[in-house]
């Protein structure tokens, strides 16, 4: 992928975080701190489907901009043609694999599995 | 080749006494021979400035009168070639644009350009800056640049001239390429002096080689490394400002800019 | 060897937030935030995932998280994500050719046109608002 690319994508997943993130703090603002940390407010948080989508959505734009911004700085200290290939798949794998695990306590605690 | 004689020793026991016109300070001298395998170290030096003493009249009073072995690339002594660039109290600055004066200091470090292989002592390898200079094709392109007879005279009006003008006054110094941060560990990063001057053609109206450039620098070590510092236009002696420059450029990338 | 005969600054030069004014030092605090948020991150899906495990676990991690030291580590991720966000709206502008001049002719003493006051005072903001939000988060989470 042509780094022009990948940094379009870096600048669009940070403005959309900025939003979403302003979105998930707002909501946790709607009902005092201590309260809105208690098992059964969250547990209804994953149940409402807009704002489990949301979740994901923070997730996903988060994760990739975070690690993308990890492989920058990486690059950037080091260079050569086995490790740039290994920096660019490992930040993909971290991103899978944040992105699957995080994927996985929304669907899991939408659905009520625990 | 600049000559610089030495002060008369009665007429600088004079100058001592009168501390308004004349002082000393102690310069530092970063030493090195990385051929011979020799460490870095540093030599003191106790150099009789005036008000307007530049560094470099300093560095070469230590050549002439103390230590002639000191390694020290200079040409011009006025700002316009661009070869004392150096490490001066840590900052890239050229040596004959620096009065000692204004530094504020009575001890003077000197040191090589960073990022920048270490030749002798001050002097330095300019290999990769000409490299990454060559790689961005710094000429006009263009189809119709063959003179024939009917040929005509590019129309350049001077709102064409002052989009590149300012970038095209770069004189090489690498001083912008010694302080940027991404230089410091990035050894395949074009750097801010050839990033400059790929926007210095891709502005010129003249040119039609702005596809070809954008595509050498839409590199994973090219104009996406910048991370806009502006330590290079901080340091720039000829007012080029190549984070614009770069910025610019970008805008191009990314569709702000047409 | 052949790092010390490049002359490279190495991480110390990338990491040294002095000696070229505010925006070197913005930088600095971009990277500095960003690997702190990365790691913010990391924890907090970590820390949200043991929801799945029940109410119990859910109440331990609580525990591990609701105290000062976690309040405090949270008031600092408060003004991490403030600054980073809003130094990187600057820096995402100026990426643009936005707020970074206009070429021209220059003139001594050669003060250069993208380190204009516009770029000291985003910064400056960028600052005062992590600052901000900091004070309020830290009297939202130690109810002050």
């Amino acid at each position: 992928m042509r780094e022009s690319i990948i940094m379009k994508i870096h600048y669009g997943t940070a403005l959309g975080a900025v939003a979403l993130v302003a979105v998930h703090i707002l909501m946790r603002m709607t009902q005092n701190f201590d309260q809105s940390l208690q098992y059964q407010n969250v547990i209804a948080n994953y149940h409402f489907l807009p704002y489990a989508l949301m979740l994901e959505a923070v997730l996903i734009l988060l994760s990739v901009h975070g690690f993308n911004g990890l492989r920058v700085i990486l690059l950037e200290l080091k260079q050569g043609s086995t490790y740039e290939k290994m920096i660019n798949y490992g930040s993909v794998a971290a991103m899978a694999i944040l992105i699957a695990y995080g994927s996985r306590t929304i669907l899991m605690a939408g659905m009520g599995i625990s | 080749m600049a000559v610089v004689t030495a002060p008369n020793p009665s007429e600088e026991l004079i100058s001592i006494g009168k501390t308004s016109q004349s002082d000393t300070v102690i310069l530092r001298i970063a030493r090195s021979n990385p051929v011979e395998g020799q460490e870095s170290t540093y030599s003191e030096f106790k150099v009789p400035v005036k008000k307007w003493t530049t560094v470099l009249e300093a560095i070469l009073y230590v050549k002439q009168n103390l230590d002639h072995t000191v390694a020290v690339r200079y040409s011009c002594r006025q700002a316009s070639c661009g070869s004392c660039g150096m490490k001066i109290n840590g900052k890239p600055s050229l040596a004959c644009y620096t009065k000692v004066s204004e530094l504020k200091s009575n001890i003077i470090t000197v040191e090589p350009m960073n990022n920048f292989p270490i030749i002798r002592d001050l002097a330095v390898d300019f290999k990769q800056l000409i490299s990454n200079h060559k790689k961005i094709k710094p000429f006009i392109i263009n189809e119709e640049s063959e003179v024939t007879p009917e040929s005509k005279e590019f129309i350049q009006t001077p709102k064409d001239l002052e989009k590149f003008l300012q970038f095209s006054y770069c004189i090489k110094c690498g001083l912008c390429n010694s302080a940027c941060p991404t230089m410091a560990t990035d050894t395949s990063f074009i750097g801010p002096q050839g990033l400059a001057q790929a926007y210095r053609y891709v502005a010129d109206n003249r040119d039609k080689g702005k596809k070809d450039r954008l595509k050498i620098v839409d590199d994973s070590h090219g104009i996406w490394r910048c991370h806009f510092a502006g330590s290079c236009s901080h340091v720039c002696p000829k007012g080029v400002d190549p984070a614009m420059a770069i910025q610019l450029l970008r805008g191009y990338m990314l569709g702000f800019q047409k | 060897m052949a790092e010390r005969l490049s002359n490279r600054e190495g991480i110390k030069g990338m990491a040294n937030p002095t000696r070229y004014g505010i925006e070197r030092v913005a930088y600095w605090l971009q990277r500095l935030t960003g690997l702190g948020l990365l790691a913010y991150l990391i924890g907090h899906i970590y820390e949200t995932s043991t929801i799945v495990h029940g109410k119990i676990a859910w109440d331990q991690m609580l525990e591990l998280t609701q105290t000062t030291q976690g309040h405090l580590f949270l008031t600092l991720v408060i003004g991490m994500c403030v600054f980073h966000t809003a130094n990187g709206i600057r820096v995402m502008l100026g990426h643009g050719g936005i707020g970074v001049g206009k070429p021209g002719q220059p003139e001594y003493p050669y003060k250069a046109a993208s380190l204009n006051y516009k770029q000291r005072l985003c910064i400056w903001v960028s600052i005062g608002l992590a600052a901000l939000a900091m004070m309020y988060g830290a009297s939202v989470l130690f109810g002050v």
